[in-house]
């Protein structure tokens, strides 16, 4: 076999030449064209990634650098790429999912005019390129340039309806609470050039170099960066964005705030590992931070009635537990975690589009119901992935929540009861809402039940796929106390975490400790899940009550945006306002001006002087005479 | 002569001068006060030439002594053409408003 490393840069490359050819063709290029040239070259990605990843799984790895980025003196900063085992694991989810999204988008967004339909492949191409760059990048820098690029393909997508100005509110808000996250990412990364003077995983992360840094600055550099990751995988307290991301097409969300975006802060963290590892106090930062995530998106999940916005909180908790995964040092267990989110987040995104498309854009749950007998396919994998997320064996979800929880017992009992009361509650929620959506009577409208429908094969393909991938997707990582050597994952990606492991003390834990958490955890999300099947099979709007109480806060979002609005959003703009004001208007304008107009004023007043009359020019000039010459008088003496 | 009888007659022809021009409003008076101020000015640089000759202290100068003397005779030149100008405005003046009242020409303003 020949080296396939000597071709990686075609990884990136074709989904940003498909972003060219669609962007600049968007006039002319028929649906059909753009639809197909922007999956075609995902799909080669896809192809290039699938046989990096098997020279990478005979233990082949590599650092390619291909010329340099920054060069000043004895400062360099290389344009490389490195392939290894997370990486190549990264490329597979994104390519992978990547390509059934766009596959997917070229159907439910069949409505959509020509021009706005290229543009929109355009867009979701280059966010492919950005988070490819991100994935691969050899370095920090080369990391941030993807890590800019997809906030930015973001922006771009979240507000794809441009015209609605709400939909455009919600792009910039998640423009600029990335960019806060970014500033710390930026800060980051200059601290460790001021310490090390290199970017580059490979020189950071030997030995000498971390030896070099006091335990100071590891806490500061870990922190930073996790600052980053907060805002780029919604977290406590930069989470808001991502629910209101949803404005953007439902597939943007199955891709970009489920599936792989959102992930880049706990690639990043599980790339620098070895820091973290390090730096216990950010750990606990971070375990403590991604539990919250966890608990209180759950929570706000009980109570939406959009079927997207239950999605967007159980994306921010599932988010929360890769978090806690990292902060109690299960690297694997949050990779992992992330990988079979990956595929039944992305599931049930399209499985919601697809509800969508056949309601004719209606995404209250309320109004739903029944559609099991519409929708068989969408019905059966929605399903799968619910029970995939609820974290029922033997499905995806099990093992990779198991794994972070289990872990979690191990550093604290608390943060594993705390695991296991969110993972009740995402039970809870995910069948609350398929039990809403699928099951019980129709409650939309007559002309909307007229419409329903089963989603053509574009939409299906992708959901059977993933539905597949979603009750598979966990076997490669079966705990040891099931099958000796069953965590295929752990031992691929081994190399990467070795020197955290060298640190850390492992906490052996007894295989009936082990069996037992896992028993309680598993019985009491399907207690939860039975629960919530119970409570709203019999679901009709008008025996639904108002929110009182608790209720109310839940459904408010425990009123989080109020919250900001009050202490961030509003006396900034106080400020804003008394700098534009006062400062602006009245000060820098006001002298401004008022040269202008003292001007005007002195020149009017001087103006009376020309009055026409010889008489007074010649006696204003005989009085200058005589006052020169008594000046000259005293002059003199 | 002394010098001092020159000064005190050019000095009160020029405030006469000046009184007429501040005083007077009739154009051609106007004009004949300022022709007085500047022939007081002529008849005191003639004074103060003949003065310097007569002391001897212009022989240290690189000119003649009598150089304002002849300067005098440019001046009136200038004042004679000066004066033809200023007459011709005034008769425009007086074709246009049939008065030559100074106080007239602030209309110049509007």
């Amino acid at each position: 076999m020949s080296n396939i490393f000597k071709f990686i840069w075609l990884i990136p490359l074709l989904p940003l030449l498909g972003f060219l050819i669609t962007g600049l063709g968007r006039n002319f290029l028929s649906k059909t064209a753009a639809g197909f040239v922007g999956s075609a070259v995902i799909f080669a990605s896809f192809v290039i990634s699938v046989l990096a990843f098997l020279q990478v799984k005979n233990g082949d790895t590599a650092a390619v650098q291909y010329f340099d980025l920054i060069n000043i003196k004895a400062f360099k900063i290389a344009f490389e790429f490195k392939i290894d085992q997370l990486s190549s694991l990264f490329l597979l989810i994104i390519t992978g999912v990547g390509f059934l999204i766009h596959v997917y988008s070229t159907s439910y967004m069949h409505d959509e005019p020509t021009k706005d339909f290229s543009k929109y492949f355009s867009y979701l191409n280059l966010f492919v390129f950005s988070m490819l760059v991100l994935v691969m990048g050899g370095n920090y820098v080369i990391m941030f340039i993807g890590w800019e690029g997809v906030g930015l393909c973001s922006y771009l997508l979240i507000g794809y309806w441009f015209k609605n100005n709400e939909y455009t509110n919600a792009a910039k808000k998640a423009f600029i609470m990335n960019r806060i996250g970014d500033l710390g990412f930026l800060l980051a990364v200059f601290w460790l050039i001021t310490k090390l003077g290199t970017v580059s995983y490979d020189e950071v992360f030997t030995a000498a170099n971390i030896a070099k840094l006091s335990i100071e600055d590891i806490t500061a550099i870990t922190s930073l960066f996790f600052i980053g990751a907060i805002g780029k995988s919604a977290q406590i307290p930069l989470y808001s964005w991502l629910p209101d991301a949803m404005a953007g097409p439902t597939p943007v969300s199955a891709l970009i705030h489920a599936a792989t975006m959102v992930t880049a802060g706990i690639y990043m963290i599980a790339r620098s590992n070895i820091l973290y590892t390090m730096a216990p106090a950010t750990q606990h930062v971070i375990a403590i931070v991604g539990l919250t995530t966890a608990i209180v998106a759950a929570t706000i999940a009980i109570k939406q009635n959009d079927i997207k916005k239950v999605l967007a909180y159980s994306t921010v908790s599932q988010l929360g537990y890769m978090f806690l995964g990292l902060g109690v040092g299960a690297y694997t267990g949050a990779v992992f975690h992330v990988m079979t989110h990956a595929f039944f987040k992305a599931l049930l995104f399209l499985g919601a589009g697809s509800v969508i498309h056949a309601m004719s854009g209606e995404q209250d749950m309320r109004n739903m119901g029944g559609l099991k007998k519409y929708m068989s396919i969408t019905h059966i994998t929605f399903l799968i992935g619910c029970i995939a997320i609820a974290g029922m064996p033997p499905f995806s979800g099990f093992f990779s929540k198991d794994e972070i929880l289990a872990a979690a017992f191990a550093e604290h009992p608390l943060l594993w009861v705390a695991g296991v009361a969110g993972a009740m509650m995402t039970a809870f929620y995910m069948f609350r809402l398929y039990t809403m959506t699928f099951l019980g009577k129709f409650r939309g409208t007559q002309e909307q039940e007229h419409h329903l429908h089963e989603s053509p094969g574009a939409i299906t393909f992708p959901l059977i796929v993933l539905a597949i991938l979603a009750i598979m997707g966990g076997w490669i990582g079966i705990p040891e106390i099931f099958i000796h050597g069953g965590h295929k994952l752990e031992a691929f990606l081994e190399p990467i975490f070795a020197g955290s492991n060298a640190i850390t003390v492992k906490h052996e834990m007894s295989h009936n400790t082990e069996f037992l958490l896992m028993g309680i955890s598993v019985l009491l999300s399907l207690f939860a899940l039975l629960f919530g099947l119970k409570k709203f099979s019999n679901y009709n709007k008008q025996s639904d009550k108002e929110n009182t109480g608790f209720a109310k806060v839940l459904e408010d979002k425990w009123y989080f945006d109020e919250l900001y609005k009050k202490i961030i959003t509003r006396p900034l703009r106080n400020v804003s306002l008394f700098f534009n004001n006062v400062i602006e208007k009245k000060g820098i304008d006001g002298v401004v001006n008022g040269t202008g107009k003292f001007i005007n004023y002195g020149s009017r007043q001087l103006r009376w002087l020309q009055s026409g009359q010889v008489g007074a020019y010649v006696l204003l000039m005989v009085i200058g005479m005589l006052v020169l010459f008594i000046l000259q008088l005293f002059i003199k003496n | 002569m002394d010098i001092k009888a020159y000064i005190a007659l050019s000095l009160t022809l020029f405030i006469i001068g000046i009184i007429g021009v501040l005083t007077r409003r009739n154009a051609i008076i106007v004009f004949m006060c300022v022709e007085l101020m500047l022939n007081a000015v002529n008849l005191l640089m003639v004074a103060f030439s003949n003065m310097h000759q007569a002391s001897g202290a212009a022989k240290a100068l690189p000119t003649f002594a009598s150089d304002a003397q002849i300067f005098v005779f440019f001046i009136m030149i200038v004042a004679a053409a000066e004066v033809s100008v200023g007459l011709a405005i005034i008769v425009m003046l007086y074709r246009n408003t049939h008065n030559i009242d100074v106080s007239f020409l602030n209309r110049l303003k509007n």
